[in-house]
């Protein structure tokens, strides 16, 4: 005769998109257990077939309103690549300064008003604003000045409408690129300051060796070109990204599970990823507070990655302010023009929560005959299944609500942009004793 | 239909979207906090643990309604809420996901997924409106924040939301930019837009793309007709006008009459 005891948790919060988690134990062995996102398809990789070259940015954009320039950019380069377009270097700059801007905007929205009340024990970035009016009221400007990087760029920041193929529509005001000198460079030295601040909180869980997976190139911080690397030893051109990497469908989720092929092991993408990959292509002043943080590296908590995030926002910061000074004169040519063609092209960059991996295919009418895209969720949803199994059987042992806080902590580590794979989770345990 | 209330009981609720329209209320940086005082927000997810149940004097629903369960659940919604908003172009017009409306839906499930059986959807993505009866729509792709302030101060002042219905042309001509049409050629969808997003497209040297959906009274019929007289193939008007509001009725009748005309 079996015991079955089950309990639910309506909603995960604080994180973006709608999941769930249904546990199974059995004998107090962990048998299954599956975090479910049940965010509704969209189907955007088909949404872009039989549509033109150019409308491409503007639709992948709404996979993900909190990180629609990394789908905006990633587009861009591959679309590029398959028409042969030879993007110029003042181009490439300002899309990093841009996606900087997203970056910023994303990571402190995260770190101040969703994964710090978890370290403060607060329940929202509302009530924390109660408590801790100073980290909250830093958090949000902080932000703004990424939303308004995002502006001056992009022409709007969720949703931007100046990136096209090819570059840009408009070449952004040099004074309006001057003007954010100023508050990039409050932005740097309050960034400094939360670095030290995140990597003083308690950090629970058990260290993981994850196979942390992220793009690396010869300078500057993974953002918008690169090789893929792991800590496994990979490095790869972006080009042969499908044939070490596999996408397969599970029952319980909308979202696809990515695993390393052939030996089908869960990865990690996304900020603790590229800090303890890359932590050495940080820039100066990023990476001497990174090394002076009194944390370790590699990191190997997911809690950690609310640091992991704090030292990006301030590379961010350090990289932008650079472009910003360096803006002295309007680019000359904002746009390279080109004649749809058929071709073939793939890209990937660093979305605000890791890899993010586009192909196209363009057919003999210039239009999309093909798209696969591999949003940073689904890449990590192997991994938070891993981690939800190995801390299950210790959190088990804790009374309902504090089981379910704890598994959704571990989830809201990762950041998961529910939207791009799926917000919500059903904690269902099915405790069975035969 | 206008509330007063002096501390009103705000939920946001979300169906199939990309989350860059409840982020617009998150992006209200300085005035975010300002908000949370002015009202309970007792319901949102995406920014905070506390969940109070119902009813709510105001609910915000972002998103589409795309599979069966979704569609008994805005009918739950609507009767915990009082005063129901629709906030941004999914929730309002379907989205750009209803880009399905127009083809087979079996034919989208196994383009993305290997075993399609797996996946729980609809035929189509349909707006709010199609489900139950919506108290005000909050139009765009993604909402304009200001309008959304003056909605939420609207609310709590019991005043009327103060959102023009009149075309992106007269945000082009009050900022001053230089009509795209006219100028530059290029077939813009500005004319027959809701205004809200502050004419940007134009303002960036490309065409509006319909973010907002079909201002009063829209003329797409003498507007499509003028761009393809003037060169721009039948095809790529259809696709300009089926995008992120395609589904909106008064695109959607436009765009199936310029599939359909014989050429």
């Amino acid at each position: 005769m079996s015991v079955v005891r089950r309990f639910n948790v309506k909603s995960l919060t604080r994180v973006e998109g709608e999941g769930s988690l249904r546990v199974r134990v059995v004998d107090g062995v962990v048998e299954i257990a599956e975090f479910s996102i049940y965010e509704p398809p969209r189907f955007f990789e088909r949404l872009v077939r039989g549509r033109e070259v150019r409308e491409v940015p503007d639709i992948v954009a709404r996979i993900c309103g909190i990180c629609p320039v990394a789908y905006q950019v990633t587009a861009c380069e591959a679309l590029e690549k398959a028409l042969g377009i030879p993007v110029t270097a003042d181009i490439r700059r300002l899309r990093r300064l841009l996606y900087c801007g997203e970056w910023i905007q994303s990571h402190a929205l995260h770190v101040h008003l969703l994964h710090a009340p978890d370290f403060l024990g607060a329940e929202s970035g509302f009530t924390l604003a109660a408590t801790h009016p100073d980290l909250v009221n830093r958090g949000l400007r902080l932000k703004s000045v990424g939303t308004r990087i995002m502006e001056v760029i992009g022409g709007r920041a969720v949703h931007p409408i100046n990136v096209t193929v090819g570059g840009f529509y408009r070449s952004p005001a040099v004074t309006d690129i001057q003007g954010l000198v100023p508050d990039l460079e409050w932005g740097l030295a309050a960034s400094l300051e939360m670095i030290a601040e995140v990597s003083r909180f308690d950090f629970p869980g058990t260290p993981h060796e994850y196979d942390c997976v992220s793009l690396r190139s010869a300078t500057g911080y993974p953002l918008d070109d690169g090789r893929i690397v792991s800590s496994r030893g990979l490095d790869i051109d972006v080009a042969d990204y499908e044939r070490h990497f596999a996408e397969r469908q599970v029952p319980w989720s909308t979202a696809l599970h990515s695993l390393t092929v052939p030996d089908e092991q869960p990865y990690l993408v996304g900020p603790l990823a590229r800090v303890n990959l890359c932590h050495d292509r940080l820039s100066p002043l990023a990476r001497r507070a990174a090394e002076s943080c009194g944390l370790e590296l590699p990191l190997r908590l997911s809690a950690q990655s609310i640091v992991a995030r704090a030292i990006e926002i301030a590379a961010a910061f350090e990289e932008a302010l650079v472009i910003a000074r360096g803006a002295v004169a309007e680019i000359a040519v904002c746009r390279v023009d080109y004649e749809p063609r058929a071709g073939a092209g793939c890209h990937a960059t660093e979305a605000p929560r890791g890899l993010l991996y586009h192909r196209y295919e363009i057919g003999d009418d210039g239009l999309i005959a093909h798209a696969a895209i591999v949003p940073p969720t689904s890449q990590n949803q192997a991994q938070i299944e891993a981690d939800l199994r190995a801390m299950l059987p210790a959190a088990l042992a804790l009374e309902d609500a504090a089981a379910t806080h704890a598994c959704e902590r571990l989830i809201r580590d990762y950041d998961p942009c529910i939207s791009c794979a799926t917000h919500f989770l059903t904690l269902d345990v099915d405790r069975k004793r035969s | 239909m206008i509330l007063t209330m002096s501390k009103p009981r705000l939920a946001v609720f979300k169906f199939a979207s990309c989350d860059g329209c409840q982020l617009q209320l998150l992006e209200a940086e300085d005035r975010l906090l300002e908000i949370a005082e002015k009202v309970e927000i007792d319901h949102f997810l995406e920014a905070r643990s506390r969940v109070v149940p119902g009813p709510y004097d105001v609910g915000l629903v972002e998103g589409s309604i795309t599979t069966g369960e979704d569609a008994e659940r805005i009918r739950e919604i609507r009767r915990q809420c009082r005063f129901l908003v629709t906030i941004g172009a999914c929730a309002t017009a379907g989205g750009i996901q209803a880009l399905r409306n127009w083809g087979r839906v079996d034919d989208f499930v196994s383009s993305v997924y290997a075993t399609p059986a797996f996946i729980d959807t609809l035929a189509t993505s349909t707006s709010i409106a199609d489900h139950v009866p919506v108290d005000f729509e909050l139009r765009g792709c993604p909402i304009d924040r200001g309008q959304m302030i003056d909605l939420i101060t609207s609310l709590v002042l019991g005043r009327k939301p103060r959102v023009p219905g009149h075309s992106v042309c007269v945000e082009c001509k009050a900022s001053g930019t230089v009509c795209v049409a006219v100028a530059k050629g290029i077939a813009c969808l500005g004319p027959v837009t809701q205004a809200g997003c502050g004419g940007i497209c134009p303002a960036h040297e490309r065409e509006c793309f319909g973010c907002f959906g079909p201002s009063e009274s829209p003329n797409l019929v003498s507007l499509t007709g003028f761009y393809e007289q003037r060169g721009t193939p039948r095809d790529a008007l259809v696709r300009l006008v089926r995008s992120f509001n395609g589904d909106a009725p008064a695109f959607r009748a436009e765009s199936d009459r310029l599939e359909a005309k014989p050429t």
